[in-house]
């Protein structure tokens, strides 16, 4: 019943918050902006409220920590006190800092992994899309192939060959995850390059990347900004399962996924502890999803108004 | 129902195509291993001829194309190599742990498919109710969360005060009932993972159907909603519903990696993960290639029944 206690008064303290969020949005932002704000449902403004605290704190790291991310500062396994807050992890280091500093691996390395995996996928979708003919079933069908394999496991056979350090899995994950940007970019692409305005610009000349740059991509980003959220998160939950499992980002660098294999014997003592970082990780998804969700409403209404 | 056989065999045809294409880039990709398996394989001890014989004794020395055709044809009959690290034969190092991961599948389908289908008619039914907002945002918060995390609640809850085990050791001479006791957590984690997808698609599925004029006329004939809902909408859901169960238990596939590693459950997942550490190129190749079989004839049975279940598309030639 604690668990349910609990629950009810994390959403209880929350609805506040966001309502308090948004209404200090409202007033300091300016008036075509806060206009949008102000009809932002209060999930968003609390997704929109808990990103904005990771990033914070993913950017002040070395400030807010109160001890070094890899020193070891104490025995293994000291409980909760007033010097280390969450007390320490296996080999003695300080479980706040590393909690901390693991926003800015953890969340960093999923970040740049999708933004790599959206450069090439939509690139090469809206390639595909406006050159059409052999290069685009060429890519498809090759993109089809990779697709049939689930994406983990094509994962973990690509990282035994190449290897799992912070670079190949970076790699690894973005090339994966951009066959499915692809797809997505392409069929966005397709419904662009058929239009009238693109026609007008072939006829004036101008080259493909011209075309990419300034006609199809300002008109395919609405669903690939959503898209993009929905494939952080989803990048961001296999980097850290990978981490989980020992195969994605190595000690001692501090990352959630392996804080909690780590120090997952505690969780059978009745110590939460080691639930903290994977509670991290569930909170940032829940938060984005928030976000997502009200972008996809916004886009889908403006659509129907239109 | 000549037409359902070409169907069937169409597709079946596909699906062969499909996973020839699999084996050729699951091959393909070890291709791209930098330096040559032999030399990483024997490490700095390796001198010219230690590594000439090596080769020569693993087939490296003969073309791609052989050494597929070769792997291939074992794969066929059983013969998946041995591993590198142990040097054992992979097929007997898989043999129990696949019935065993099937085995856990299997249970968490049976809780999963069942629930998620209820749930989704309810919330449906009930649209805009609390039951409805509270079912729709327990399923986003599920999905939002990765596995290992409700896999360790459900330790902290359920195992942490005795009732059952945090960690499996399975037995040959185990009874049903054990062993569906023993598993209970890994396969409790699973169900949770996978019915938050399977709920919010079915009650999607049943609400897009709830608009067409079918339904709005069995309203006005006074027809009451739980029979509206499961002797009009339910049957023609059929199809989407049965793509989102396939889907669904193809994501149990990648699931199952995770959840055994954490329960230290001695299935196929977690040896795919000793050995991607290991970096026993053999054997990962060879798990690889039944999850994706797995995987793609998941996905082509679900094409086959559902266009089955709706007539407009059988007839479409």
């Amino acid at each position: 019943m604690g668990v349910l206690l609990f629950l009810v008064i994390v959403i209880a303290a929350s609805i506040p918050l966001a309502w308090l969020f948004r209404a200090t949005l409202v007033r300091t932002l300016p008036h075509d902006i806060a206009i949008v704000a102000r009809d932002m449902p209060l999930t968003a403004a609390f997704g929109l409220l808990v990103i904005g605290v990771y990033v914070f704190v993913a950017v002040l790291a070395p400030v807010l920590a109160p001890f070094p991310e890899r020193a070891v500062v104490g025995t293994q396994f000291q409980p909760w006190d007033s010097t280390h807050w969450l007390g320490t992890d296996r080999l003695g280091r300080d479980m706040l800092s590393r909690l901390i500093y693991g926003a800015r691996n953890t969340v960093g390395i999923a970040f740049a992994t999708t933004t790599l995996a959206f450069v090439v996928g939509s690139l090469l979708g809206i390639w595909a899309a406006l050159r059409g003919g052999w290069l685009d079933q060429g890519l498809s069908r090759f993109v089809d192939a990779l697709m049939a394999i689930p994406s983990l496991i094509f994962s973990l056979l690509l990282l035994t060959i190449f290897g799992t350090t912070v670079m190949t899995l970076i790699l690894v994950i973005a090339a994966v995850d951009a066959t499915r940007v692809y797809r997505i970019a392409r069929s966005v692409a397709q419904g662009v390059v058929v239009m009238d305005y693109i026609e007008a610009a072939r006829l004036r000349g101008e080259g493909n990347w011209y075309l990419i740059r300034r006609e199809i991509l300002p008109n395919a980003l609405a669903p690939l900004v959503a898209e993009f959220g929905l494939r952080f998160c989803f990048v961001f939950l296999t980097i850290s399962s990978l981490s989980f499992l020992g195969l994605g980002i190595q000690p001692p660098t501090a990352d959630w996924g392996s804080m909690v294999r780590d120090n997952a014997t505690l969780i059978t003592f009745g110590n939460v502890t080691p639930l903290l970082p994977a509670g991290a990780i569930a909170l940032l998804t829940v938060a984005v999803n928030f976000v997502v969700d009200w972008q996809l409403y916004r886009a889908s209404g403006l659509k129907e108004q239109g | 129902m000549h037409a359902v056989l070409v169907m069937i065999l169409q597709r079946l045809g596909l699906g062969v195509l499909t996973l020839f294409v699999v084996s050729l880039v699951i091959f393909g990709a070890t291709e791209l291993l930098p330096g040559d398996l032999a030399s990483s394989l024997l490490g700095q001890s390796a001198t010219p001829e230690t590594v000439a014989a090596l080769r020569r004794q693993m087939g490296l020395d003969q073309p791609a194309p052989v050494r597929y055709w070769a792997w291939l044809t074992g794969v066929l009959q059983g013969d998946f190599g041995v591993s590198l690290a142990s040097r054992r034969p992979i097929a007997d190092m898989m043999s129990a742990r696949l019935g065993n991961t099937v085995f856990l599948a299997l249970y968490a389908a049976a809780i999963a498919v069942p629930l998620s289908l209820i749930l989704g008619v309810l919330a449906a039914l009930w649209r805009n109710s609390l039951f409805d907002r509270v079912a729709n945002a327990g399923a986003l918060s599920a999905i939002s969360f990765p596995e290992f995390f409700v896999a360790y609640i459900l330790i902290f809850l359920l195992a942490q005060s005795g009732y059952f085990p945090s960690m499996v050791r399975l037995s040959p001479a185990m009874s049903l009932g054990d062993k569906l006791y023993v598993t209970f957590l890994p396969a409790l984690t699973l169900t949770l993972v996978v019915t938050a997808h399977m709920m919010r698609m079915t009650r999607a599925a049943i609400i897009n159907l709830m608009a067409s004029p079918y339904i709005e006329m069995a309203r006005l004939k006074g027809l009451s909603p739980l029979r509206i809902v499961l002797r009009h909408a339910l049957p023609n859901a059929l199809a989407p519903i049965i793509n989102v169960i396939a889907l669904n238990l193809a994501y149990l596939i990648t699931g199952v990696v995770v959840v055994e590693v954490v329960f230290v459950y001695p299935g196929l997942g977690q040896l795919m993960v000793d050995s991607v550490s290991k970096r026993d190129i053999a054997v990962v190749q060879a798990i690889a290639l039944i999850f994706a079989s797995a995987y793609v004839l998941l996905n082509l049975t679900a094409d086959v029944l559902s266009t089955l279940t709706n007539p407009r598309l059988m007839r479409r030639k």
